[in-house]
């Protein structure tokens, strides 16, 4: 990126607008007119080999969305007046992306806001009714405690397990392969995840399920680890606990890299152990790092619904706010008391928001 | 001094070792049972099979066939290249426009807009379920790639936005500046200086976005209707095989064939993509 650009070899020549140019609008816009039409033909036949709709699809999405900037472009340079040309443009620019954010997460947003204060078929105003019900219901206390189990237990052993794996990981030499061992998990689908699991916690047929052998070697019983109420929600929690630790030791890893070697070094000629060097070096040095790590991790764990929804789907006392949303809405047809979970998993990441937004800011100047 | 260093630098290789060995531990299980006949994986555990790991009887790819022609594994596989290709295209030429704008336009209202951006990359998706669901019964898109497609490049986009505005922010002024003095306008200055210069940071993002989708189970599950992705088709056969663990681990490993490669080919790429930012969760 230190090269210079090539100026003058090659002049630019945005603004001239030729025949040539101000013909192919018009034939662009058939086109691109022509081409989605027989692309959407395409799409709603279900017959219609599924390469040919990806071929379809990436023609029309890339080339198509290109030729529609493009034509906006142009008709745009037709505007005769520079100052109202160069108002315009950034809408160009921000616009697609604006409605799109707009449509997907914005009108949502106040839509789930308002069906939640709206009764099951969102026909009449019970105003927070449906919270109330939530706070009250047994199953949803036993979604709310688990929620918290899961953001108090994964972060905690995921963050801290990353970041003595960081610091461990630091003084080898094959660190890059060991990291990527612990990084893989969170590669595979959490559906992935869920099967792997299932079959580590297996007790059925006996003899199969890696832990169950492993206890048997020491006389114990094999364990139902997602029925048994004593054990089942830490066996979920340790699943998300392998998925996330590998993003925190990658994070963490890296900020450690960053700290100055001569520091560390000049800390030991002065005789610190290593464990001086540890809580008096690393760790204040890794705060901040460490709090995005926290608040990462927390953000997904509140999120989570498909390996309580692959595991358990909830039974057995293993319930989590996102997957009863996720039950009230498609089993139950509850949209109300739905949009009221979802609500409250928004206002449990509004703080994450609200210091994101702040960090950004301050980042800009 | 020399004893002590010896004993902590074991102590350091044996811990590393042994906590990569039990992270592994798992996925490995499951991909031997894959590969072990119905008959021995129902009777014993598949450490077994390592003991013996060269009689040829232990190991068979049976398993495999089996699950893609008898339970629809193909097809699943097939539904999810066709959702996860345009779906991770589409968001990055959006964003792109957009980051660009918020780092090198002056337009009204652009700092509250990137703001939003900002705030939009942790909400949770459940947001979207039940409005979007009505929004696309009421034009007809319910249950099409379309309206999947669209979905995604609609959740993906705060990520993407912000990932390529850190990015392009960063070049230099002068480049975007001696193109206007050239008479380029801002498009020109984007499509032939500021996107070629993206490379690295679109490709990040494309990761990103492409193990997201792949691995995504909830939109799929609510907007794509009867064809089905890897994810649900897996999710469904947990359900449906319950202990038949020959079939589940040939199938878990089929939908994880793909990421795994994506990872270890274009790793540099994704973990400088970890560190721009943050990650969707």
């Amino acid at each position: 990126m230190s090269s210079q650009p090539q100026t003058g070899t090659q002049p630019l020549s945005g603004n001239n607008v030729g025949i040539v140019r101000m013909l192919l609008v018009p034939l662009a816009l058939i086109i691109s007119i022509l081409v989605g039409r027989w692309s959407l033909g395409v799409m709603k036949d279900a017959e219609a080999p599924r390469l040919l709709v990806v071929g379809v699809a990436l023609l029309v999405g890339v080339f198509g969305i290109w030729i529609a900037y493009w034509l906006c472009n142009e008709l745009l340079n037709l505007i005769p007046s520079e100052t109202l040309r160069e108002k315009i443009r950034p809408i160009i620019f921000v616009g697609p992306a604006l409605a799109l954010l707009i449509i997907y997460l914005v009108y949502p947003t106040v839509m789930t806001a308002y069906y939640s204060v709206l009764d099951k078929n969102s026909e009449a105003f019970v105003g927070l009714d449906n919270f109330v019900f939530a706070f009250k219901n047994r199953t949803i206390q036993i979604a709310l405690r688990n929620n918290l189990y899961w953001i108090v237990g994964v972060t905690t052993f995921s963050v801290v397990g990353g970041l003595i794996m960081a610091v461990l990981f630091d003084k080898v030499r094959y660190e890059s392969v060991a990291k990527s061992m612990i990084f893989m998990p969170m590669i595979i689908s959490f559906v992935g995840a869920g099967v792997i699991w299932r079959f580590m916690y297996a007790s059925n047929p006996p003899g199969v399920g890696l832990l169950n052998a492993f206890i048997s070697n020491f006389d114990y019983k094999p364990v139902a680890w997602l029925i048994n109420k004593s054990v089942n929600n830490i066996s979920l929690i340790v699943i998300m606990i392998w998925l996330q630790t590998g993003f925190c030791l990658v994070i963490l890893s890296a900020a450690l890299k960053a700290i100055p070697a001569d520091i560390i070094d000049a800390a030991r000629v002065d005789g610190a152990s290593e464990l001086d060097i540890f809580w008096r070096i690393i760790i204040p040095s890794l705060k901040t790092t460490i709090l995005t790590v926290v608040t990462t991790v927390v953000i997904a764990v509140l999120k989570v619904f498909d390996i309580v929804f692959v595991m358990t789907n909830g039974n057995y006392e293993t319930e989590v706010i996102a997957n009863r949303m996720f039950t009230e809405f498609f089993r139950n047809q509850n949209y109300g008391l739905s949009s009221a979970l979802t609500m409250i998993l928004v206002i449990a990441v509004l703080p994450v928001m609200i210091i994101n937004v702040r960090n950004a800011r301050r980042q800009r100047g | 001094m020399r004893i002590q260093r010896f004993f902590s630098r074991s102590f350091v290789h044996f811990a590393v070792i042994t906590i990569a060995f039990l992270w592994t531990l798992p996925t490995v299980g499951v991909l031997v049972s894959s590969l072990r006949p119905e008959n021995d994986v129902k009777t014993s555990g598949w450490w077994n099979a390592l003991k013996h790991p060269f009689e040829e009887s232990v190991w068979t790819f049976k398993n495999y066939s089996d699950v893609i022609n008898a339970n629809g594994i193909d097809e699943a596989f097939v539904n999810t290249l066709v959702v996860t290709i345009p779906a991770t295209i589409l968001p990055i030429t959006v964003a792109a426009f957009a980051a660009y704008a918020f780092a090198w336009m002056k337009f009204p209202g652009r700092d509250w807009l990137f703001a939003m951006v900002i705030g939009l990359m942790v909400v949770p998706l459940q947001v979207a379920l039940i409005p979007i669901l009505r929004l696309y019964t009421a034009t007809g898109i319910a249950g099409t790639f379309l309206g999947l497609w669209l979905a995604h490049t609609g959740f993906g986009l705060p990520l993407a936005i912000y990932l390529l505005y850190n990015y392009i922010s960063q070049l230099p002024a002068d480049l975007i500046e001696s193109a206007k003095i050239d008479g380029a306008s801002d498009f020109t200055a984007f499509m032939k200086i500021v996107l070629p210069l993206s490379t690295p940071a679109i490709a990040s993002f494309a990761i990103f976005q492409f193990l997201w989708i792949w691995n995504d189970l909830l939109v799929s599950l609510v907007f794509l209707g009867t064809n089905k992705v890897l994810t649900v088709k897996l999710s469904e056969l947990t359900g449906s095989l319950g202990n038949k663990w020959h079939l589940l681990t040939a199938g878990a490993f089929v939908s994880m064939v793909v990421p795994l490669a994506v990872f270890f080919a274009l790793q540099r790429y994704f973990v400088r993509g970890l560190l721009a930012g943050s990650v969707k969760g």
